[in-house]
């Protein structure tokens, strides 16, 4: 059998991303934040998660993408780290798809600046990209 | 790790935590008991780690164990040599087993010196051995399998001491654990096997067979295993039932408990919200219940996390030895109140400041014997260490009798340093100079020593105390002593605090730095705020308040305070200083469960943690030290050090006292502010009766209602939605409430007490404001409704 991967996808700016399935706790609608002033500008807000504070980090803004359009609510892409739950704010939730690995390229030179980072690479679907992204380095700040 | 190995670390670590205290009271008595009690511990660490395969260890500890058994017998002498020798010998196996708890093995070392010494000083024993009186009889043997089973059948080890050594001081406590009958005892007992053979079993483990008793009588044939495997199991029953009543629990799991407690809290608190609005009796009463049991639980939770300050202490006995023989001084500790519990974390957080305090008395504080003595004192110096609890903090005195703290000195050392101004040093009292030392850059040690003084200030320790919600006070006199006082919150988990509304946000502020609420309405509003070149300020109480935008330091939009019509001040204090918080609006107090934030946010100053409203929104919890430094209230040392020479001065001697004024029908009267826990406000919808006495629910306890109003004047026509204006008293956990008509104001003032009005609950009359007033005296208020509530909550 070949080298196959889950990733549970969703839509940032009309790309598809991607992030492994076994570092996603759950996925939750939008819940009311609470903004946390003083905090650095990816840091979207606060959450109550079952009674658990969890920051909710704005991914269009992590990787410098347009903001989204205000009448839109974002969801809860809630991820498990070794010391705590972190919400990535994406734009809509795709599905659960399995990726052959093979499939897999690294990103091109021409990609630059703190993206490069957080982009592992792509997967080339049959008719998009899919990019995954690096977990820790985008919930780790730099 | 290894189950065994992590139980063998636990209990071995507990045993040398009391073995330090022990060892520092034998050397000043060497009791039997303490004796009997260091021997056990190095005797079981001895045996488990035989059994662990744990070679090193077993070889320092059996030395140790043999001199420990001649001490014990009264073969030897205690000398501060041999202490030094077993104290050594205790350090040697704390970092084995600290090695064992890291890396699995006891790591490479060579103990062979230590060993040689531990070993040596046996010897010496023959040269300054005591004359055993031949009239003294011998003590039974050291070891518990090597105690002759015929001796501990026929006469008790106590009783054996009693009778026939009455010249010992005490008698010896059982030199074996009491609670297990021994097993040469057992199986003689359960006809197994003849005295002898367990005598010459025991015989042979003296000369030096490390089998044990059981592995002996088996290989000799004297018994078959079952036997034996049978009797150490009914053994391992009879010591069981002593320990039945108590059982090990891992910390973790008492706080995931605790988190799920403060969950359950967070829940009750929503269902208490939504039950306002509903008029179904049932479920009203559903969750009044809901509401008791989860604040018992709650309670019960807590308990559970209590620690007894004495597991901080014990190690001081030990530090204070070690640091007075470097000083070559001789200084006793003595301990009260270390049965008073605290939170672990707490426990945790205090250990550090606290040992730097007690460094600090024998260090700084207490003298050398000659200079003791030439000043008529005992050469012996005494550190006095004292925990009680108090309106629901805990205090913590530390004090010594040594030379005090020269407030000249202080003085001299602040001028030098550039800390004060001459004009500020001539303007302080003494006790505001002894509070200097709590200043950054400010070292006391006229010599830094190694000892003390490792690069740790006083306001280090100052700093870690107040982040956990405490304060530390001195209070020293020349020539006599210095008193340290440390106050600090019984948990850290779920604390009182205020909600405040900013934006659209709410915001939980503390309770412990709360000290009280400004609101300026209309008039007021406008005029109340004045700048110093742009720095917004209010006088309070004829003193200018420096005053912190809530929304300017969060950078949200500035309120149109004109429109509004009103400013609301949280007056806080931050490191001895006070500032006034501008808010929004106030919403009410209520007791939070405290989350931390995420990693995110760790490094905000501003913030530290969030919590969970009733209506399940998340709210941050305000740093108020943090906000009144991002806001420079609080800047760099030599600023705080004007500051508080500028302040008037809190002395409690001086006559400046603040005090709360009301109105009880005709009569003005005012209460001490200092013993005024909280305002509330009640319906008369609210008061039940209990024993002939009006009561309140408050905070999920009864509390007695004291009307201070004269008698015409009280009670009969009030309707049942009128409001009742209580002041909360609070001493040693209960609570009464004085219901006053009005309350006024807090008023600082110069106050000269008239006691020639004396009469019934008040202590006296005196002019404030230019107004006569009554002084209450709360507690002869209190006592004149019940004389018994008091002295009840005295004994409780």
């Amino acid at each position: 059998m070949k080298d196959v991967k889950q990733l549970a996808t969703f839509y940032l700016d009309g790309q598809l991303f991607g992030v492994e399935v076994s570092q996603v706790q759950e996925v939750i609608r939008y819940q009311e934040m609470t903004p946390v002033p003083q905090a650095p500008a990816v840091v979207a807000g606060l959450i109550n998660l079952r009674g658990q504070i969890v920051t909710a980090l704005d991914l269009r803004r992590r990787l410098k993408l347009p903001e989204r359009a205000a009448d839109r609510l974002p969801m809860n892409v809630v991820v498990r780290t070794d010391d705590e739950a972190v919400s990535l704010l994406v734009d809509e939730i795709g599905d659960v798809l399995e990726v052959a690995q093979d499939a897999f390229e690294r990103p091109p030179e021409t990609l630059i600046g703190e993206a490069r980072e957080l982009i592992r690479g792509a997967y080339k679907l049959e008719n998009r990209l899919l990019l995954v992204l690096d977990t820790n380095k985008v919930i780790g700040l730099s | 790790m290894d189950e065994i190995v992590t139980e063998f670390l636990i209990e071995s670590y507990e045993n040398l935590d009391r073995l330090d205290r022990d060892f520092v009271a034998i050397e000043k008595n060497p009791s039997a008991e303490a004796l009997g009690s260091i021997f056990r511990a190095i005797h079981t660490i001895k045996g488990t780690c035989g059994f662990l395969g744990l070679g090193k260890l077993e070889s320092v500890t059996h030395v140790g164990e043999s001199l420990l058994s001649l001490l014990r017998d009264g073969t030897l002498q205690v000398s501060p040599k041999i202490i030094d020798a077993l104290l050594a010998m205790v350090d040697a196996v704390r970092q084995m087993l600290a090695s064992i708890e890291a890396n699995g093995h006891e790591g490479e070392r060579n103990d062979s010196a230590l060993i040689e010494t531990l070993r040596s000083l046996q010897k010496l024993d023959e040269a300054s051995a005591v004359t055993v009186p031949p009239s003294t009889a011998p003590l039974p043997s050291p070891a518990i399998f090597r105690e002759s089973a015929a001796k501990a059948q026929r006469i008790s080890p106590a009783a054996n001491t009693k009778n026939e050594t009455p010249r010992a001081p005490e008698p010896a406590a059982p030199l074996v654990p009491p609670e297990g009958p021994k097993f040469g005892e057992m199986l003689i007992n359960q006809r197994q096997i003849a005295l002898e053979e367990i005598d010459h079993a025991l015989e042979q483990q003296a000369k030096g067979d490390p089998r044990r008793i059981g592995e002996i009588l088996v290989q000799q044939g004297a018994i078959n295993p079952t036997e034996v495997l049978e009797t150490l199991q009914s053994q391992g029953e009879s010591r069981a039932a002593v320990a039945d009543s108590t059982i090990r629990v891992d910390v973790g799991l008492l706080d995931r408990l605790m988190n799920l407690v403060g969950e359950l809290v967070l829940s009750r608190n929503q269902i208490m919200q939504f039950a306002a609005t509903h008029e179904d009796s049932t479920f009203i009463a559903t969750t009044q219940h809901l509401n008791l049991v989860t604040g018992e639980l709650q309670e019960g939770v807590m308990k559970t996390r209590m620690q007894p300050i004495g597991n901080v202490w014990n190690r001081f006995p030990r530090v204070v030895r070690d640091l007075a023989v470097a000083c070559g001084k001789q200084v006793r500790v003595e301990m009260a109140g270390a049965e008073t519990e605290l939170d672990r974390t707490i426990i945790e957080a205090i250990k550090d400041p606290m040992t730097h305090l007690v460094r600090n008395s024998v260090d700084h504080g207490i003298e050398s014997p000659q200079d003791r003595i030439a000043a008529g004192k005992p050469a012996e110096g005494r550190l006095y260490l004292r925990a009680y609890h108090e309106g629901g903090q805990v205090n913590i005195e530390i004090s010594d009798d040594g030379g005090g703290i020269n407030p000249e000195k202080i003085r001299a050392k602040a001028l030098q340093k550039g800390i004060i101004t001459a004009e500020q040093a001539g303007r302080m009292s003494e006790r505001e100079m002894v509070n200097l030392i709590f200043l950054p850059g400010f070292t006391t040690a006229a010599m830094v020593t190694t000892l003390s003084g490792r690069g740790v200030g006083m306001d280090v320790v100052k700093t870690n105390i107040e982040k956990i919600g405490g304060n530390v006070d001195v209070q020293s006199r020349l020539g006599v002593g210095t008193s340290l006082k440390v106050k600090i919150p019984l948990t850290l988990a779920i604390i009182p605090a205020l909600m405040v509304i900013m934006g659209k946000q709410r915001y939980a502020i503390p309770q412990v730095s709360l000290l009280e609420l400004v609101r300026l309405d209309g008039e007021l509003a406008r005029k109340g705020v004045e700048m110093i070149h742009g720095a917004p300020v209010y006088r309070l109480r004829g003193r200018l308040l420096p005053l912190v935008y809530l929304s300017r330091e969060f950078k949200l939009p500035a309120r149109q305070l004109v429109e509004d019509g009103n400013i609301n001040i949280v007056v806080l204090q931050a490191d001895g200083r006070q500032f006034g918080l501008v808010v929004d609006g106030i919403s009410d107090s209520k007791d939070i469960v405290v989350k931390p934030l995420g990693k995110h946010l760790k490094g905000l100053p501003v913030f530290s943690g969030a919590t969970i409203m009733g209506d399940g929104r998340v709210a941050l919890i305000l740093d108020v030290i943090g906000i009144s430094q991002s806001a420079n209230v609080v800047a760099d040392g030599r600023e705080r050090g004007m500051a508080e020479a500028a302040a008037p001065s809190q002395d409690l001697h001086s006559e400046r006292q603040a005090l709360l004024l009301c109105q009880c029908g005709h009569d003005r009267i005012a209460v001490p502010l200092a013993v005024v826990a909280r305002l509330e406000q009640f319906v008369s919808a609210d008061i039940e009766r209990s024993g002939g006495r009006e009561v309140v629910q408050y905070r999920g306890e009864i509390m007695p209602l004291v009307r201070l109003a004269s008698d015409e004047s009280a009670g009969g026509e009030e309707n049942e939605t009128e409001s009742l204006q209580v002041v909360v008293y609070r001493d040693r956990g209960r609570s009464v409430g004085l219901v006053v008509d009005q309350i006024m104001d807090i008023v600082e003032e110069l106050v000269t007490v008239k006691s020639d009005y004396q009469r019934g609950n008040f202590m006296g009359t005196a002019v404030v404001q230019g107004r006569v007033t009554d002084i209450l005296d709360v507690r002869a208020a209190i006592e004149s409704v019940d004389p018994n509530y008091l002295a009840h909550a005295e004994a409780a």
